[in-house]
């Protein structure tokens, strides 16, 4: 890994792996969204509601996914010291959020046809909503560190920053396992190492959405980085023209 | 109830969501990569 941790090194491969990640990504996503709309058949018990499957599910994996790769993030950067573990830190937190805050959404509008309520305080739907909250707290922070210099040279990141983005993983397996630990509205583990519950003919598109959604959220992270990078670099050419 | 309406807002919110953070993160890193590059061809 630390191959990589030269940011001209990284930038070489991050250039044209940002379009290789991006057009199959968006490509797959579309096709696994349209199939799931005008293809697969409605479900026996929740009608066309099913359909929202799709999006759902690779957003929660996305939301819970991008904080796996901060707290792995913050510690490459508080161990390791890796150069470029906290700009990916950063650039993981506000796509992560975003995808949190779109399974939140879209679970909501699913609950309503379905449990016949927008929104219920249990296990699952708390635990995602307090990631959603540990997102705006992580971005938060990364922020104000980076506006106060504390995090220069580690993409903005203070070492209390990336302390937060690891004590917050905590929050992963609590999501992970809250519909089997509590009673709960939201269905249990439909899809596990052991196989799925979910019919085949209702469960194929959600392989294209769940690797496009990824693929994606790659690029977009990969975009994210790079721009760090480069404002990194202004910055620090800015110092030495003032410096004259 | 129609259940379409569910879905096509669903649909609607998460596609034009990812389209936009998609544009704003390649616009970020267009235009900072740009000035990177200009500050290097000027000094």
């Amino acid at each position: 890994m630390h191959r990589f941790a030269n940011p001209a090194r990284f930038l070489k491969i991050a250039r044209p792996l940002t379009s290789w990640l991006f057009w199959p990504g968006l490509a797959l996503l579309l096709t696994g969204a349209a199939c799931g709309l005008f293809v697969t058949p409605a479900d026996y018990l929740q009608g066309d509601t099913v359909r929202i499957l799709y999006i759902h599910v690779p957003s929660a994996w996305l939301g819970m996914g991008g904080w796996t790769g901060i707290a792995i993030a913050a510690l490459m950067q508080l161990v390791w010291r890796h150069p470029l573990a906290a700009v990916a830190g950063r650039a993981i937190a506000t796509p992560g959020a975003f995808f949190t805050a779109i399974c939140l959404i879209t679970g909501s509008i699913w609950g309503r046809p379905t449990w016949g309520t927008w929104w219920e305080w249990d296990g699952r739907m708390t635990s995602m909503l307090v990631l959603f909250f540990l997102y705006l707290g992580y971005i938060a922070l990364a922020n104000a560190s980076a506006r106060h210099g504390q995090g220069q040279g580690a993409g903005g990141v203070s070492p209390v920053t990336a302390i937060f983005g690891l004590v917050g993983a905590i929050n992963i397996p609590i999501i992970n396992r809250s519909v089997v630990w509590w009673n709960s509205l939201h269905q249990g583990p439909s899809i596990t190492l052991r196989g799925s519950s979910i019919d085949a003919s209702l469960l194929w598109p959600l392989g294209f959405t769940l690797i496009g959604f990824t693929l994606l959220f790659a690029a977009i992270v990969l975009m994210r980085m790079r721009a760090i990078l480069a404002r990194n670099k202004i910055e620090a050419r800015m110092q030495r023209l003032a410096r004259g | 109830m129609n259940q379409w309406a569910f879905v096509i807002g669903a649909y609607a919110l998460t596609l034009s969501g990812t389209g936009l953070i998609s544009l704003l993160s390649w616009r970020a890193m267009r235009g900072a990569e740009a000035r990177a590059q200009q500050l290097a061809d000027r000094s």
